[in-house]
């Protein structure tokens, strides 16, 4: 049995098996015709429980929904609610399940307090954009599609309020992955990886983990300063006004002025920059380096998964080794005591190297569609990015190309 | 160490306007060294006066000697109704310097790429910080040179002409000034020329107007500092993001799928596209507006220097007329003060009639220099936001047919 599932595996990663590849491909193929939106934050009640609801709407010809267009209103705990029952469902199968947004304790304290600043109405706007996303990922996904919670998150105008969300925060979904990854760690006997490709894979995603997080953070950076040089450019308009309104000569006090005038507009660019620099780069990151972290925890739930077959199949020997014993005793009933935990406990082998055969299997598929999603998600996001860039450039030689006649009629 | 070539001189001659056109007394500082912190100029002049001994000669100078020759063009009384230029300021490589010690102490965490990146960007701002002092050391003689009454001066040319040392020369000018006069003047300034009664109406308003554009240009030349900044350090940071994507693009070659490309395309783009456009966006804006500023601001100073001058000369006169009054209720003296009345008198109209002529060349220079910096500004941002337009629409291109 042995034999024959190692040559299953060698042969899988063969590096020349296209054959497993086009399968994958052929089944992720095709795209689904759904859209979500997240829109209209509406603050509800007040006080400390006082909470934002968000109208979700979805757009869709999936013949699996009763409607085309239709939306209900949902608020954050409803989300962690919803990745919370997908998570305990499918994580431990194979399947890589898009993490919720985070909590953040002082942002909605904010906001709860009734704060109606610049940075609460930011911090809802971040937080409508990223429940937009993590929607958009989670029906992406073939299964998780079908599923039921996701078809009754969408369409029922009542869902059952999601409670002890603490524990069913997408933080708390992950540090309960990673709890399983150290107790992987922590077994004495390590994983036999015969198979190079998951070897292979899971270095790739520790790897592109530490690359992503140090883009990130370069982002943010970027981010910081493009904030930086809006609020300067902004004061620099402010003097050089001043400075036109000193000026004696009139035609330069006039030229000063315009140039005063254009600053500002720039600084608006700026912002507005800023603000793609943010949404189109930076966050993309973000939800890419809280995504790796559950594609390395489904590689973890299968070593989980292999541990607990090697487990049954180390207590299956134990038991053949007592029984082979008792055949010298005499003690029959321990004897027939121990046969029946033998048959018990080579069913429960044979399931553990089904289960470990199927989330395997299922890594392979979700790994394949995952990256291939995630070259899509990129490289829309760049080109949407260069465009913003574009944008930037028109404006600015707009601008200055209006203030160049100001500058040349100072005599 | 480190010297640069006459294209980019031309670019950057730009604060004042178009000073080099006398043929009769031509200076540029052709070429510099820099040891450490020292700079080393090399003034070149070119002469059909007869007043120099050769018609054309180089001389090495350091920053101190510069000082030293403005210092004595304040201090010189027949000068007290003309405008010196101002003096232009220490050369601080103090930025840069800081660069590279963090680029030191940041070694060992970054990829060869990024330090090698990051070490080419401190060289290029050095260069950068070297070829503005050599500008502004530059701009300084040629105020002098084209001012009629200047550009005749002894030390002027002692400073041109004499190939030794002019270290001595200003350990004596130290000794005799001590500095303490420089700096009491400096204080004094605002509140005697604000108080002083201005019979005249031409300098009651140069007066309001100067001390007022004053403080505001100050201001201006702070923030448009703060802004050049700020573009700077976004250079910086496409700099350490296309080395960052380097890496990733790297890894993604295990990748089945194109990904790679589409890294590869977009971290060159960033690498020799924005980076570089965005970093020539700050040093232009730098050089046309934050200089242009910070410039005028000193050369309002020395206007303002000569009000103060004028000011007090006028506080003499109205002194001498009272000391006149007391001599000639005591009859004692009288001849002495009437003298020293007269001198006054004579040496404050002087003041008003050169102040007069110097202000308004100052202005109309002024006007002629913004406009000359506010266009082409304007003409640089249109042609880089037209390059960055043109480089970005060819990688969305490439990006989307793949």
């Amino acid at each position: 049995m042995f034999v024959h599932l190692s040559a299953f595996y060698s042969y899988r990663s063969l590096p020349f098996c296209r054959f497993f590849l086009q399968i994958e491909e052929e089944e992720g193929g095709d795209s689904f015709d759904i859209h979500i939106s997240v829109s209209d934050p509406e603050k509800v009640g007040d006080g400390m429980n006082a909470y934002m609801a968000y109208k979700v709407t979805t757009k869709t010809s999936v013949a699996l929904f009763r409607q085309r267009d239709f939306s209900v209103k949902r608020r954050f705990s409803d989300f962690l609610g919803l990745h919370s029952k997908l998570a305990s469902k499918y994580l431990h199968i194979g399947y890589i399940v898009p993490p919720a947004p985070e909590k953040s304790i002082v942002g909605m304290t904010k906001v709860k307090v009734g704060k109606e600043d610049q940075s609460s109405n930011e911090f809802v706007e971040r937080r409508r954009s990223a429940l937009e996303r993590y929607l958009m990922r989670t029906v992406k996904h073939p299964i998780l599609l079908k599923d039921p919670d996701v078809l009754q998150f969408l369409e029922s105008s009542e869902l059952p309020r999601a409670v002890n969300t603490q524990a069913l925060s997408s933080a708390g979904i992950l540090r309960m992955v990673n709890k399983a990854a150290e107790a992987v760690n922590k077994m004495t006997i390590k994983m036999n990886e015969s198979d190079a490709w998951f070897e292979e894979k899971q270095q790739h995603f520790e790897n592109l983990d530490a690359q992503l997080r140090k883009l990130h953070a370069s982002v943010e950076c970027l981010v910081c300063h493009r904030k930086e040089l809006s609020v300067n450019t902004a004061q620099f308009a402010k003097s050089a006004a001043m400075l036109g309104n000193s000026e004696d000569h009139t035609a330069l006090s006039r030229a000063l002025s315009q140039l005063a005038e254009v600053e500002e507009k720039i600084d608006q660019l700026h912002q507005d920059q800023a603000n793609a620099d943010f949404y189109l780069f930076s966050e993309l990151l973000g939800d890419y380096v809280r995504l790796i972290s559950a594609v390395k925890g489904v590689f973890d739930q299968r070593m989980k998964t292999w541990q607990k077959w090697q487990d049954s199949q180390m207590l299956l020997q134990k038991k053949r080794e007592a029984e082979a014993k008792l055949q010298f005793t005499n003690k029959p009933d321990k004897l027939q005591q121990t046969k029946d935990e033998i048959k018990e406990l080579e069913g429960r082998v044979q399931q553990g190297e089904r289960d470990f055969e199927q989330i395997s299997k299922t890594i392979r598929k979700e790994v394949s569609r995952f990256e291939k999603d995630r070259v899509k998600d990129f490289k829309m996001s760049i080109v949407k990015y260069l465009e913003s860039l574009v944008q930037t450039q028109q404006q600015l030689i707009k601008y200055w190309e209006a203030f160049l006649p100001e500058a040349k009629a100072i005599s | 160490m480190s010297s640069f070539d006459e294209n980019n001189k031309e670019r950057l001659r730009s604060v004042s306007v178009d000073l080099n056109n006398d043929a009769s007394l031509l200076i540029d500082i052709p070429d510099a060294l820099c040891e450490r912190d020292k700079v080393k100029f090399t003034v070149h002049t070119k002469t059909t006066l007869s007043s120099f001994q050769k018609p054309e000669f180089s001389v090495p100078r350091q920053h101190e000697d510069f000082i030293w020759l403005h210092d004595t063009l304040v201090e010189t009384e027949d000068y007290a109704g003309l405008i010196i230029p101002p003096a232009p300021p220490k050369p601080d490589f103090e930025s840069p310097r800081e660069k590279m010690h963090k680029l030191g102490e940041g070694e060992a965490t970054m990829t060869k790429e990024e330090y090698t990146k990051m070490k080419q960007e401190l060289e290029a701002e050095y260069l950068a910080v070297f070829k503005k002092t050599v500008q502004v050391h530059e701009v300084f003689l040629q105020r002098l040179s084209s001012h009629p009454v200047l550009s005749k001066d002894r030390n002027f040319q002692i400073f041109l002409e004499y190939d030794q040392d002019l270290s001595v020369r200003r350990k004596n000018a130290k000794e005799m000034f001590g500095g303490f006069f420089k700096n009491m003047v400096k204080s004094a300034d605002e509140v005697l020329i604000a108080g002083v009664k201005e019979v005249d109406d031409f300098f009651e308003q140069e007066k309001t107007f100067l001390l007022d554009y004053f403080s505001k240009i100050k201001e201006a030349t702070a923030k448009a500092e703060k802004m050049t900044r700020s573009h700077k350090n976004i250079a910086d940071d496409y700099i350490r993001l296309s080395a960052t994507l380097n890496s990733l693009s790297a890894e993604e070659s295990t990748n089945y799928y194109i990904i790679k490309f589409c890294l590869k395309l977009f971290q060159n783009f960033l690498r020799v596209c924005l980076k570089k456009v965005e970093g020539r966006v700050a040093s232009d804006e730098e050089l046309k507006l934050t200089e242009l500023l910070r410039y005028y601001m000193r050369d309002i100073q020395a206007a303002k220097d000569l009000l103060y001058r004028r000011a007090r000369a006028l506080a003499d006169y109205e002194n001498s007329n009272k000391a006149l009054d007391k001599a000639r209720l005591k009859g004692k003296d009288v001849s002495q003060a009437e003298e020293h009345q007269k001198r006054c008198l004579q040496k404050f109209d002087t003041l008003s009639e050169s102040g007069k002529k110097e202000l308004t060349n100052f202005k109309a220079r002024r006007v002629v220099a913004f406009r000359k910096n506010l266009v082409e500004m304007a003409e640089l941002e249109v042609k880089h936001a037209k390059n960055n337009m043109t480089l970005l629409q060819g990688c969305i291109e490439l990006l989307s047919g793949n």
